[in-house]
């Protein structure tokens, strides 16, 4: 009987192609917009994880305040101190580096160019941590690093627009009013996952930058580079401890500070994508109620023009729920149908945009089967009125019909 | 009430309407109608046959009085009840030939079939069979506008008995047909009559094809005008 059911709709469904296809058109829209968004949003995670992997996923970042990676931190919380690093390089091992950073946007100055850049204050664990190479000259000595000395390391970027072709090493240029000299040029990385330029930077001893830059001995973020993959969470919870000692949090009071590895970084920066995801909802719901009307007000046009045909299936023995089973399958299967032709389009749109944009290909299996489903049961919901409609005629008043 | 007795109508009325507009379709009638009997209904236009014959059907509901089938109280069984009286002891040829167009002769035989959830196979060879016997073997997948009118009349005689009802009820089977044709299928009913013991109830314009049954009721005005029983042939 449900097979009979299924036979008769695709029946009839593919007797009026084009008003089944107009009939489906906001389902199609709806479903399309979701599986277009959710792919193209996915295939945009994917790219900022790979791009933010290749920084390294066995790195610890740490910085004062609690929660500052996802929504709602506050960053207000004391920073952090030359002697929190000191503890950290005493106290952690499984570790290949610990760089403290602290960073400021500053216009650099070098004969008639100038160009605006973010100095970063640092030592030379920095480039082990951020797996930076020297495309000539070298890092840090300890002494420049002790003593502060003006010295300073380039990206790429800093060299080609205030050198050009010639060789940086040994120049001085200006950040501010502090002059120093270019001992390093680093390779080039390009863009970071978020957008920026990774070469656009400048990097000076620490102790150079808190004395000549910020006026403060405040460090805004330690980065701990762990030596393998599998150690990352003890050497978080080493480094959690040892920062509470340091910072004097006593046990059962929250964290004034954060350390968290990179996977735990994208899934708070993802997590902020919540409106985004809201807006979807809001606009499949829309199209999924217009394209459930659009099939009710479909099923009932269709019962009216078939009470003949329903008169006499009822007349040679069809029961109430044969008829309504009938009807109720039609309505499921065009909606189906519907979900079907949305998906393609979706991802039809969602592969152009992957193409253009750059970014993977990611359809989600489970948003496809999501849609699938809801699709048809928007079909059931709204094909139940005008079923109901079918199975309830009067067989003598319907075989009268014309 | 005999042993034999099918069907009876006990003082059954049919009220169309309300007030100035109102039509008494039947006024009170009474019939007894036995197991095996082939009776044709005669009357002018407007007289209450088809009324009569849906009402027989199980389509529709008198307003008053008792239709009793097989000592069954009908006007006491709800809608679902009917449907499943119908569907198992009633074969119904409808006055138009009421085939679904766009549909096989054979598909249109096994559709009774298909409601009752017989397999695809038996469901076929049944309907297959069914057609053969109005002789229309050869033309299974045709669908009804392929079809001469007589042919369509019996691929309707073929649905209606398709799943060996109790009772054939015919509204007017050779309405539409020529004298010839008319008693090809009169010469149908009454094989099935004589051979399966088909009890068949048929409405005709023509006394030519009522001769064909063994009595004849005449409706006048909603009402019987012969008397109960007549002689039986
Ligand atoms: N649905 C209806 N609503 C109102 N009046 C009806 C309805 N059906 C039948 N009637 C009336 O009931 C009376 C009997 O109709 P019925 O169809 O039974 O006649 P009939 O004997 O079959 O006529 P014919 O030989 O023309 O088919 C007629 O006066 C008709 O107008
Ligand atoms: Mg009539």
């Amino acid at each position: 009987m449900l097979w009979e059911a299924l036979k008769l709709a695709i029946q009839s469904v593919s007797r009026n192609p084009l008003r089944s296809v107009l009939t489906l058109l906001g389902i199609v829209i709806g479903v399309a917009a979701v599986i277009a968004m959710v792919t193209i949003g996915d295939g945009t995670t994917r790219k900022v994880e790979a791009d933010l992997s290749k920084l390294g996923s066995n790195m610890l970042v740490a910085r004062p305040g609690r929660n500052v990676f996802g929504p709602g931190g506050n960053s207000d919380s004391r920073a952090f101190k030359e002697r929190d690093v000191a503890a950290l390089r005493n106290g952690l091992s499984h570790v290949r580096a610990i760089a403290p950073v602290s960073s400021r946007a500053a216009t650099i100055v070098s004969g008639a160019q100038n160009y605006s850049t973010t100095v970063n204050g640092t030592d030379s664990d920095f480039f082990i941590a951020q797996d930076w190479d020297f495309e000539s000259g070298r890092p840090f000595s300890e002494g420049e690093v002790r003593s502060g000395s003006a010295v300073c390391v380039i990206g790429q970027t800093i060299k080609t627009v205030l050198f050009g072709p010639l060789d940086p090493l040994g120049e001085r240029l200006r950040i501010g009013n502090v002059s120093c000299s270019v001992v390093g040029v680093l390779t080039g990385k390009g863009q970071s996952a978020m957008g920026t330029d990774q070469d656009n930077t400048v990097i000076i001893p620490l102790r150079a930058f808190q004395r000549r830059i910020s006026g403060s001995t405040n460090i805004s973020t330690l980065y701990i580079a762990v030596a393998e993959k599998e150690q990352i969470t003890e050497v978080q919870a080493m480094a959690e401890r040892i920062l509470r000692e340091q910072r004097r949090v006593v046990p059962g009071q929250d964290d004034d500070f954060s350390v968290r590895d990179m996977t735990q970084i994208i899934s708070a920066m993802t997590s902020t994508t919540s409106l985004m995801t809201a807006l979807l909802g809001a606009v499949a719901a829309v199209s999924l109620l217009v394209g459930g009307i659009g099939v009710m007000n479909i099923m009932l046009v269709s019962v009216t023009e078939r009470t003949r045909e329903i008169g006499i299936r009822l007349a040679i023995g069809a029961l109430e729920g044969q008829v309504l089973l009938q009807f109720l399958v039609e309505a499921f299967v065009l909606a189906l149908l519907g979900g079907v032709i949305g998906i393609a389009l979706g991802l039809a749109i969602a592969g152009l945009a992957a193409y253009g944009m750059q970014i993977p290909f990611a359809p989600s299996a489970s948003i496809i089967a999501l849609s699938f489903a809801f699709s048809g049961a928007i079909g059931v919901v709204f094909g139940f009125f005008p079923a109901r409609r079918a199975a309830r005629l009067d067989p003598i008043e319907a075989l009268r019909h014309e | 009430m005999n042993d034999e007795t099918l069907i009876a109508f006990e003082g059954l009325t049919k009220v169309y309407g309300e007030g100035s507009a109102m039509v008494r379709a039947l006024a009170g009638v009474d019939l007894i109608i036995r197991r095996g009997e082939f009776v044709a209904i005669m009357g002018p236009s407007g007289s209450g046959k088809s009324t009569a014959m849906n009402i027989l059907g199980c389509l529709d509901t008198p307003s008053s009085g008792r239709y009793l089938f097989a000592g069954v109280d009908v006007t006491r069984l709800d809608r679902t009840q009917r449907a499943l009286l119908r569907r198992n002891y009633l074969g119904f040829v409808f006055q138009g030939y009421n085939l679904l167009a766009r549909t096989s002769a054979v598909e249109n035989v096994e559709l009774p079939l298909v409601y009752r959830g017989m397999p695809r196979a038996e469901r076929r060879r049944r309907a297959d069979e069914a057609l053969h016997l109005v002789g229309l073997a050869g033309r299974e997948h045709h669908k009804p506008s392929e079809l001469s009118g007589g042919q369509q009349q019996r691929v309707a005689i073929a649905r209606a008995i398709v799943a060996d009802p109790h009772v054939l009820l015919a509204d007017e089977p050779t309405g539409n047909l020529d004298t010839a044709r008319s008693r090809e299928i009169m010469d149908l009913l009454k094989r099935l009559n004589a051979e399966r013991g088909l009890t068949i109830i048929m409405v005709t314009h023509e006394p030519g094809m009522a001769e064909f049954a063994h009595r004849t009721l005449r409706f006048v005005d909603g009402r019987i005008e012969t008397p109960l029983m007549a002689e039986t042939v």
